[in-house]
């Protein structure tokens, strides 16, 4: 049996007092939320904290609340909170379809919104027993100098893996990160940064409290995701695609982010640029896919080749698209998901 | 057992209606114990004072050991012990010919993950915190990463045996002049194929908990498949006598062929357990599980057959090579199976055979569901495959044509009993709606078939002995109550209810009135183990011999009581009675007291022996069987063009059975088999990572976690629609024969051929990828041979082959150029002139 | 708030209900539900088959809902319901799904088999009434090796239709 290594606990019941502790705790500390990220983790003794401070005591972190100009969503919702929540539809389906293919429904009903977005970057060099690391002599990300992915990487190479992170991208989400010293909000983009170590720009003492949604009536949205089988798996290539259609049919604005392809998930700045004034045909599509899919620079530390993560992401962003324009994807769908609900 | 003409047990075409437990689906005699949580694993023990262990494994492929310091360990506060590989330095292994494992290594470390050193502590997270304390200083040696690598670099040796350098064993089998099949022929196709490894993964990780008995005797409760084999290295390793040595086979929580050898952690805490005078427990994690591993073999095959216009075959010469690992594990049986079958299924009139094992610096591999007949089954049928193309014959009418028949003895002479493959296809093909589907779905939708044997039990044990190969004990009390002993081993296959059901019908008795004692080496008579699909039909046999014999000692008590002859005594619904008066009996606790009452108390036995196999030449001894199973599947998919995503939505398969003793049961084993050969087909590898060698030496398992190894999920399963084809065969009890292993083997190649019918690409390699589908695309559209695939055998120097005419070439099961043994004039005692512990090489 | 210091003694101690009876435990802090229920309160019905969350055998229901208890802090517990497999029938006879597991071959290792059953009693406690799809996507974190799965997806629906006879009847 893998046994976690001893730490302090501390489970308080406001978020004021969770912070003052994050503060007073320093790095030595991390927040504890649904667990299924850093428990096993920690059971590879990929992280050893000193302290875990649990913020499931915490009320206001499970709060969802919905208004005429947006929605706010505590960072302690659970996924199956936000799956099976028929709010989350049309608009902001892709949350929903993100939140429902998260590995497996009993990991749904513990893990957390923010757990997700801040969801440790994973590396089949890196996500590995301590037996195991120290058999290649550990890796850049923890206890040692090489990135086993690319050896003359200066940075490390770990794979951003999260499914609510593209989708709350596309959708324009903002957070808001709470610490002793005060909060502040940002753009859910620029919460994150490609380097498989420092991934987050959130300081050791904040917290995620808070995923911020602006309205998003008259916007359609979709979460295609890669994965070996129908349950379980992390992401190896995600796409979320957002739009906002005029009367003529032609897009106003849209967002597509990729996911699982670096160690951020990436928007796709120019195919989305390209799509606005245009109408969703064949060509448009092939298009802005084949700009989307550039960005991508799968590398070999995930399931599946990597050359052929890289060579199906056009692909994945061409059934997003034709989806947002109303196209009937149900069976590629049911072909990669295998899950008939999604 | 004496020979038996009709089907032990029953008349071969009986009346079915007479039997009222066999045949019938029933509950399983030890399903409550598993639905309500109290079948007890071998981690849910738990014993007063008890210590964990845990292993100090290697971090290096391949190194020696210079030194080991174990003093800060041992000083740790809560640590009771350490061991290291002086206190357990005698080499054990499941074969005779392969004593190449310590439990602990002493000085040579085979892969990542071979066992050091063993802390044993009050708490498992002590011990594996005081892991870290041990110093170990090694000297790091070659890494060999595969079997070119291996043939290419014959020193320095992972082991100093083995055929040379780092050979483990080349064998070379001929059956009849070949090249002569070859001149015959009208057609010769050859293909090269691969096999990837891939591994169990029992959802129980391997437990084991030892106690030292208060008479100073060793008890083991372990989650193994072979307690009689763990009985024997235990005894050698520890240097006790056997009788003073329990091994007690807890139900497995899945086995799959990776707990039948017998393993380093058993013997430590055993040894622990002995030095400590209390009970060691240890419990593997998931990643130590792969380290395990005994899986299946990587192969590499090459296949060359020669057939008439009319598809039937001429000649077929097989070559394979074979990734070992790093220990012998059953690898030079499963070299054997690797040649083994081809001949089963498809009447092949010459054949020959060679095949190599290499050791290379990874987890040993060993027997998994199928041993060693998975691979090259899988070559067999997809290059049939493409012989029905070329030759534009449907592949169920080609395969209709040469499907081995009933009795026949093949080429390399093994018996084969009952054969129902040509009725298993001819299913398929209905049900399927097979010649609506091949070549006819549109672009991107396709159907393959394919078809497989497999053994009913092995023929021979693993080591020499004339022994039976299985016990069973019947012991009768005045209360009514039967009590059933017998060493066979519960891994979730049924065998308990197995065992349960026959000892039943032959009493009139329900299952559950039946109470079992299995997998006990004090308790029952020896059961060889759960491995090559023997359970059924010889721990069957014993257990209906045993039931008979105690059947005829009541029956005669009764025939007085009752004044009637003791042929009208008939047993049903927990009476005895006159079949002719049936009003006329006695309950079946009366009839057990008279019968105590004439004979004293009432215990039997019964045994099982295989028949004696004509295959007398050496390596004969793999392969044979007192019957083999057969199945027919065909698989459908779906190909998306753009990506290569494959998508099963629906798998037929038919499968002789010979008699099924629990429908439930059988339909549990054929669609478990599909699973487990869908995971092989589309995604499970046992697959390592060497990192640039300029940088380091390391050679690691990719991923040994339940996460990164692809187990499919209730989404990936297809609906699979099973039919049972029932002729009673005269080997097994009541005509059963075996179903846990031979619906494996036919899905692999039925998914390869199906895709080839949907996209038009052959992929000559498991598992099946959409990566490769992809590359085979790129190559189509090059214009190059639509395939995915290995590209060459590589050169092994074989050793001339050991020609044996085939039965209608005069042959007498005898090679007609091996060295004179002395016993070979006496077919009817073919194995005296083995060596004991040298030659023996079964099963599984 | 709970303030609990690393040690590895039984310094933790939680008041929870396990299968509807109130029980008190101490135990070492570092340890997870599933550690707690087999080690220090001899339920060893709940199985484990990674401890990483990445198989399925430990699942139990914390407030009716299905979670891995390798990856729930036995310290988090405190107050909150857990049911196990042996919690599941109740006077001595068996949960339909139980009975249907029981005869309808779902079972064969066992081992998967408790974390399946409470899984799907939870899904049963929610929709009475699940398609074929729904039950297989209640089950996709439960990994079993032997069956196939599709004798326990019928083995579900079985149980489906004995709770619903025998809720019409009384």
């Amino acid at each position: 049996m893998m046994r976690l290594p001893l730490f302090a606990f501390r489970a308080p019941r406001t978020l004021d007092e969770a912070a003052r502790i994050l503060h007073g705790e320093g790095p030595d500390a991390m927040p504890l939320a649904g667990g299924t990220d850093l428990l096993p983790n920690m059971k590879r003794r990929q992280q050893v904290p000193h302290t875990l401070l649990s913020l499931r005591q915490i009320d206001a972190l499970r709060a969802m609340r919905f208004a005429e100009l947006g929605a706010r969503l505590g960072a302690c919702l659970t996924l199956s909170d936000i799956a099976s929540d028929s709010r989350f539809r049309n608009g902001a389906t892709a949350l929903a379809q993100a939140a429902a293919q998260v590995a497996t429904p009993h990991i749904r009903n513990m893990a957390t919104l923010g757990g997700n977005l801040c969801l440790d970057t994973r590396c089949n060099y890196y996500d590995q027993s301590y037996e195991w690391r120290k058999a290649i002599n550990f890796c850049m990300k923890k206890d040692g100098v090489t990135c086993w992915v690319a050896p003359s990487s200066p940075k490390c190479m770990a794979v951003s893996s999260t499914d609510t992170a593209p989708a709350l991208m596309a959708l324009g989400a903002r957070v808001r990160l709470v610490s002793q010293s005060g909060e502040r909000e940002i753009s859910l983009t620029d919460l994150y940064n490609n380097d498989g170590m420092n991934y987050l720009h959130r300081k050791p003492d904040e917290i995620l409290a808070e995923v911020l949604l602006d309205s998003l009536h008259d916007w359609c949205s979709t979460y295609w995701k890669l994965r070996r089988r129908g349950s379980f798996d992390f992401p190896v290539l995600s796409v979320a695609a957002a739009a906002r259609f005029g009367k003529s049919g032609a897009i106003e604005v849209a967002r597509i982010v990729i996911g699982s392809a670096a160690s951020r998930p990436l928007v796709a700045e120019e195919a989305a640029k390209f799509l606005v004034g245009r109408s969703l045909t064949a060509e448009t599509i092939a298009e802005a896919a084949a700009l989307a899919a550039r960005i991508a620079k799968p590398l070999d530390n995930t399931d599946f080749d990597m050359s052929w993560r890289k060579k199906v992401t056009a692909e994945f962003v061409t059934y997003a698209l034709r989806e947002l324009r109303g196209d009937d994807v149900s069976a590629e769908r049911a072909a990669i998901t295998r899950m008939p609900s999604i | 057992m004496p020979e038996q003409k009709s089907p032990p047990g029953g008349k071969p075409n009986g009346n079915d209606g007479d039997l009222r437990v066999i045949g019938h689906a029933r509950r399983r005699v030890d399903a409550r114990a598993k639905v309500t949580g109290q079948t007890r694993f071998a981690d849910d023990i738990s014993l007063p004072r008890m210590a964990h262990c845990k292993l100090l494994r290697s971090p290096h492929p391949h190194a020696r050991i210079r030194s080991i310091d174990i003093s800060r360990a041992l000083a740790h506060p809560g640590v009771y012990l350490v061991l290291t590989g002086k206190d357990l330095p005698i080499e054990y292994g499941i074969l005779p010919v392969s004593q190449d494992e310590q439990a602990l290594c002493l000085d040579h470390v085979r892969h990542v993950g071979d066992p050091v050193a063993a802390v044993i502590a009050r708490e498992e997270l002590t011990a594996f915190e005081a892991l870290d304390l041990i110093q170990v200083d090694y000297e790091i040696l070659t890494t060999i990463s595969d079997p070119e690598e291996a043939l290419a670099t014959p020193t320095p040796r992972i082991h100093d045996y083995g055929d040379e350098g780092n050979i483990h064993k080349r064998v070379a089998l001929e059956f009849g002049n070949v090249d002569q099949g070859f001149a015959e022929a009208d057609e010769i196709f050859e293909d090269t194929f691969f096999y990837q490894g891939n591994t169990h993964l029992p959802i129980e990780q391997h437990a084991s908990v030892a106690t030292k008995d208060p008479d100073g005797k060793l008890t083991i409760w372990t989650s193994t498949q072979t307690p009689h084999y763990l009985h024997r290295a235990l005894a050698k390793v520890l240097q006790m006598p056997p009788a003073h040595i329990r091994v007690i086979a807890t139900p497995n929580g899945g086995g799959f062929g990776g707990k039948s050898d017998p393993f380093n952690h058993e013997i430590v805490v055993a040894k622990a357990a002995l030095v400590l005078d209390r009970p060691v427990k240890i419990c593997l994690t998931r990643e130590e599980v792969f380290y395990c591993h005994r899986g299946r073999h990587p192969v590499l095959m090459k296949f060359k057959t020669g057939v008439k216009k009319d598809g039937s075959i001429t000649a077929m010469h097989l070559q394979t090579l074979i990734d070992g690992g790093a220990y012998g594990s059953y690898g030079v049986a499963s070299t054997f199976y690797t040649g083994a079958l081809q001949t089963t299924t498809y009447h092949v009139p010459r054949y020959r055979f060679q095949g190599c094992r290499t050791f290379t610096n990874k987890p040993p591999c060993g027997p998994k569901r199928g041993h060693g007949t998975v691979q090259p089954r899988f070559g067999q049928e997809v290059q049939l495959d493409k012989i029905a193309e070329k030759l534009q014959i449907d592949p169920a009418d080609l395969r209709l044509r040469i499907a081995e028949s009933s009795n026949a003895v093949t080429a390399n002479f093994f018996r084969l009993s009952t054969v129902n493959l040509s009725e298993c296809i001819r299913r398929v093909v209905k049900s399927s709606d097979w010649r609506e589907k091949f070549r006819k779905l549109p672009e991107g939708h396709g159907v393959g078939l394919a078809c497989s044997a497999y053994l009913t039990g092995a023929g021979l044990p693993i080591y020499w002995n004339k022994m039976p190969h299985s016990g069973v004990q019947l012991k009768f009390d005045r209360g009514g109550g039967v009590t059933l002993f017998c060493g066979a081993t519960e891994i979730g296959q049924g065998s308990d209810d197995v065992l349960a059901s026959i000892v039943a019908e032959v009493l009139g008795l329900d299952t559950f009135d039946i109470r079992l004692y299995t997998g006990d080496t004090d308790l029952g008579p020896v059961d060889l183990g759960s491995y090559s699909s023997r359970v059924t039909i010889m721990a069957g046999n014993a257990a209906l011999q045993a039931a008979e014999r105690a059947k005829a000692l009541i029956a005669e008590a009764v025939a007085e009581r009752l004044s009637v002859p003791v042929e009208r005594v008939r047993f049903a619904e927990k009476r005895v009675f006159d079949s002719a008066a049936p009003g006329n009996g006695v309950t079946f606790t009366e009839a057990v007291c008279l019968a105590e009452a004439r004979f004293g108390t009432i215990g039997t036995v019964g045994s099982y022996t295989p028949p004696k196999s004509p295959a007398l030449y050496k390596g004969g001894g793999v392969g044979p069987s007192p019957t083999y199973s057969y199945t027919a599947a065909v698989v459908e998919v779906v190909v998306n063009p753009v990506t290569g995503w494959i998508t099963v939505p629906k798998i037929w398969i038919a499968h002789d059975i010979g008699r099924a003793l629990n429908p439930t049961l059988v339909r549990g084993q054929v669609e478990g088999s599909v699973y487990m050969g869908l995971g092989e087909a589309l995604m499970e590898e046992q697959e390592f990572r060497r990192l640039p060698k300029k940088l380091s030496h390391a050679l690691v398992h990719k991923f040994p976690s339940i996460l990164e190894y692809k187990s499919p999920t209730s989404l990936d399963m297809p609906d699979v629609f099973t039919e049972l084809v029932e002729e009673p065969d005269p080997k097994g009890p009541f005509g059963a024969k075996e179903v846990g292993q031979g619906p494996l083997l036919p899905i692999m190649p039925a998914v390869a051929n199906a895709v080839y019918d949907a996209i038009g690409v052959r992929i000559d390699e498991v598992p099946i990828t959409p990566e490769k589908i992809m590359k085979a695309l790129a190559e189509k559209k090059a214009g190059r041979a639509p395939r995915f695939g290995p590209s060459h055998f590589p050169h092994v120097e074989w050793p001339e082959a050991l020609r044996v005419p085939p039965p209608w070439e005069g042959g007498d099961g005898n090679a007609i150029n091996d060295v004179p043994r002395r016993d070979k004039a006496k077919p009817e005692q073919p194995h005296k002139s083995r060596t004991p512990e040298k030659d023996q090489v079964l099963s599984s | 708030m709970v303030t609990i210091s690393p040690v590895s003694q039984k310094s933790a101690q939680i008041r929870f209900i396990l299968n509807g009876e109130q029980t008190d435990v101490s135990f070492a802090p570092y340890k997870t539900l599933l550690e707690v229920l087999r080690e220090d309160l001899n339920h060893t019905g709940t199985k484990h088959g990674c401890e990483l969350g990445e198989c399925g055998a430990c699942a139990v229901l914390l407030d009716g809902k299905p979670v891995l208890s390798c990856l729930l802090l036995a310290v988090e517990c405190n107050a909150r319901e857990v049911e196990t497999v042996e919690g599941l029938g109740a006077n001595g006879t068996l949960h339909p799904l139980q009975d249907a597991f029981a005869d309808l071959g779902a079972a064969q290792c066992g081992y998967c088999t408790p974390a399946i059953l409470v899984t799907a009693k939870a899904l049963l406690d929610q929709n009475p009434h699940p398609t074929r799809d729904q039950i297989r996507e209640a089950l996709s974190g439960n990994l079993c090796r032997c069956t196939g799965y599709l004798q326990i997806f019928e083995a579900v629906e079985a149980a489906v239709l004995e709770i619903a006879s025998h809720s019409k009847s009384t």
